[in-house]
């Protein structure tokens, strides 16, 4: 032991070792940027719309990692002030507390030109809107043979009996309960800040309680669908769209009372490329961006502009499309961030009774 | 006579205890020796494994929050009595707070903080804070009141005071579902919102069925498996053996495919005619079992198999020979002699199922939630950490818990598991 360690001089070591460490970090430094998102039908979307054209633009590479939303990982990075993160896909309520709470960095909106054609408050402080996306339900076209139309026939079990597939979540689950029961979608939120409407949304989820099948990542929703185990399911519209038009099922979404959100692009506190990241979301809000986008997963543009960029046959699978966007209901993320808790906490209690 | 003796027991003394002296000196080498051997394990496990959770559960009492970001108020609100609402100064205090807060990024944690206590508490922060930034009136204390009339309410400031308090006991008390009310004493929290003492009993219920099923299923293959011939027997454990090298989440998702109502099971009963509808054997509580008892039944029959290997059969012929009954000498003789096996299983099995997350998430349905599920969602989504690390302290005090009883009912010190 001591005599091969005495041989090999302290300096050659100490050499190899620094020109395996900047070899390694020069190897880092040609670019990759760390991207996570919520995966499947979207990450794939979002590769042939935006990442790949990207890298051919500036050679910045990709690397990616998908979750399922949530601020924990972040905020643990945030604590170690390790970011392994550039940049992050995100869900309107995070995306706010992300920046309340400072995980996100701030995002100069100067770097994206004329922003007069997005749509409204779908820019923040420190993220930009990378699409909109709808919470929908769905149904299995060689199952149902009188189709349903509207909320009320998700919650009729005597005219279209059989399982339904519901998130386990009460974010929106208690928007459609109340709608269902013939509240307005512009009144769900006032009526749902009161105990008397919480009480009133979980009456009505009660009459279905016993048929729904829950279910916690996006891909379960259609997977559920495919199987056989529920008639109609609550789902992504993308997620959707995605199993009807490139596996072919026989699915088909109702847009009567759509939840509908804005998905975030930001960057975290500390991230190891942020100018890179910066770059990558000037290039991805662009309106041929958005509408190439749009091409590969049924998600619309945040931006009026990028509209007639689209394929006409195409715009009738979008969340915003006139059709479609009838009785719409754009989620309260404030509301949520300060009710949340205690109303997930009753829909627990709820779900075991 | 005594005297002549005295010397030479003496030296004899001297010699036994320098050669004692020596032989300890050698076993403590020795000591220094495995211990140091063992350091880079133990240094490991302190560094990524007790570490960790010792911080995790440290959580549960510490309350920085408020603390932290808001100085000044803590000191304020230490003064106040608790009656009515307080001074300016406190308010002047919570104004400055909340300014700095936000210069400093930390206004969205403390929001969240306070959160936890008050629905709503958050926005009315977050308000305060937007308004009071381009104010400077003359005094703070009517200008927030009039901003919002909660802050003339004796339960904001209660909670703030709470809130900065530390460390505080209100994690583990929300962890089994109590609090502490305006007039100081502890007391349930509304049935509505009560989710972990119910949650805790249900986790014990499912792992104590879960045992008593691979107890049950496990025991006759592991004496199969110890009685038979080396040869047969060696190729029978290939069949315990490859399913428990196979990943939980494979076999937890093979389940899945299985027990769906248009899986494999279902489609054969029906096409068999044998039901004319799907069972529900998903997303309830048998699919729960039925999976957990199949991930779990290789530790059971392991634990067994090793102890019946070494049960030699004379006693039980012996038994026989004097006049019992095959099935008398079973339960009276056999049995008795693997008793250690089973306790070694049943402890095992019972302990690794308080913590299962990914089969109950994957195959119960809305009333099978266990105890692990309901830490990773304050975890992950609510951020709740100190909730998560009291969630955490209580299995980790009931595993402990159990380790006791089931040392006191089969002594677990004795046993030995492969």
């Amino acid at each position: 032991m001591h005599a091969t360690r005495s041989r090999i001089p302290h300096g050659a070591v100490l050499t190899a070792v620094t020109v395996l460490s900047v070899l390694a970090s020069t190897a880092h430094a040609a670019d990759t940027l760390s991207v996570v998102t919520f995966g499947g039908a979207y990450e794939a979307a979002a590769k042939q719309a935006w990442f790949e054209p990207f890298t051919a633009k500036t050679g910045i590479g990709f690397s990616t990692e998908s979750y399922d939303g949530g601020l924990a990982k972040l905020s643990a990075m945030e604590q170690a002030k390790n970011p392994t993160w550039d940049l992050i896909d995100l869900e309107t309520n995070d995306a706010i507390t992300a920046c309340d709470e400072g995980l996100l960095q701030k995002f100069d909106r100067k770097q994206l030109g004329n922003t007069s054609d997005f749509l409204a408050g779908s820019i923040s402080d420190c993220a930009v809107s990378a699409m909109v996306w709808s919470t929908v339900y769905a149904y299995d076209t060689t199952k149902l043979k009188t189709p349903p139309t509207t909320i009320n026939d998700f919650f009729d079990l005597q005219k279209y009996p059989g399982k339904r597939g519901m998130r386990k979540s009460p974010k929106v689950a208690m928007e459609w309960a109340l709608i269902a029961d013939g509240v307005a979608p512009k009144e769900v939120y006032k009526v749902l800040g009161t105990p008397a409407g919480v009480d009133r949304a979980f009456k009505k989820l009660d009459t279905i309680k016993s048929s729904i099948v829950w279910w916690d990542a996006g891909a379960q929703a259609p997977q559920l669908l495919a199987d056989g185990a529920v008639v109609m399911t609550q789902a992504y519209n993308g997620r959707i769209d995605d199993a009807t038009h490139k596996d072919g099922k026989p699915f088909k979404v109702v847009w009567d009372a759509q939840v509908y959100d804005y998905e975030w692009w930001g960057i975290p506190m500390g991230a190891k490329h942020a100018a890179d990241a910066a770059k990558f979301i000037v290039s991805a809000s662009t309106p041929q961006a958005y509408a190439d986008l749009s091409k590969y997963i049924a998600y619309a543009p945040p931006r009026k502009d990028a509209i007639p960029l689209i394929d006409k046959s195409r715009l009738g699978d979008l969340p915003t499309a006139p059709a479609n966007f009838k009785r719409p209901l754009q989620i309260d993320a404030t509301f949520w961030a300060d009710n949340a808790d205690a109303i997930s906490k009753r829909f627990q209690v709820w779900l075991t009774q | 006579m005594n005297m002549p003796l005295q010397p030479t027991a003496t030296i004899g003394a001297t010699q036994r205890g320098g050669d004692r002296h020596a032989w300890k000196r050698a076993r403590r080498k020795a000591a220094v020796q495995a211990l140091l051997l063992a350091l880079p394990l133990l240094v490991f496990l302190l560094a990524t494994f007790i570490a960790p959770i010792a911080s995790l559960l440290a959580r549960s009492v510490q309350n920085p929050e408020v603390r932290g970001s808001m100085p000044q108020l803590t000191a304020a609100l230490q003064t106040w009595d608790g009656g009515g609402v307080p001074g300016e100064p406190a308010f002047a205090a919570l104004a400055q707070g909340l300014r700095q807060s936000a210069e400093g990024g930390q206004l969205g944690n403390l929001a969240r903080r306070m959160n936890f206590y008050q629905p709503e508490f958050r926005s009315l922060l977050m308000k305060t804070a937007r308004e009071t930034r381009s104010q400077t009136p003359d005094a703070w204390k009517p200008a927030l009141i009039e901003m919002d009339p909660r802050w003339g309410e004796t339960e904001t400031w209660r909670l703030l005071k709470r809130a900065a308090t530390s460390p505080t006991p209100d994690y583990l008390l929300n962890a089994i579902d109590a609090q502490v009310s305006p007039d100081g004493s502890v007391t349930s929290v509304p049935a509505d919102s009560a989710i972990y003492r119910a949650a805790f009993v249900r986790t014990v219920q499912i792992s104590g069925t879960v045992t008593l099923l691979c107890l049950l299923l496990g025991y006759p293959v592991a004496y199969l498996l110890a009685t038979l011939p080396p040869k047969q027997g060696n190729r029978l454990m290939l069949f315990v053996i490859v399913p428990f090298w196979t990943s939980l989440l494979v076999r937890t998702t093979a389940w899945y495919v299985l027990l769906q109502p248009g899986g494999v099971i279902n489609t054969a009963l029906l096409r068999f005619g044998l039901i004319h509808h799907p069972v529900p054997l998903i997303f309830n509580r048998t699919g729960v079992l039925i999976g957990m008892t199949h991930i779990l039944l290789p530790y059971m029959i392991l634990a067994i198999y090793s102890v019946m290997k070494g049960v030699s059969p004379v006693y039980v012929r012996a038994a026989q020979s004097l006049g019992a009954h095959p099935v008398t000498a079973f339960i009276r003789v056999y049995i008795p002699q693997t008793l250690p096996g089973v306790g070694a299983g049943c402890f095992l099995v019972f302990v690794l199922a308080l913590g299962y997350y990914i089969t109950p998430a994957l195959l119960g349905g809305a009333g099978d939630e266990m105890i692990s599920q309901l830490i990773a969602s304050q975890t992950n989504e609510q951020l709740n950490w100190g909730l998560a690390g009291a969630l955490s302290c209580y299995l980790v005090v009931f595993t402990a818990l159990f380790y006791f009883v089931f040392n006191r009912l089969v002594g677990i010190d004795r046993l030995r598991f492969g």
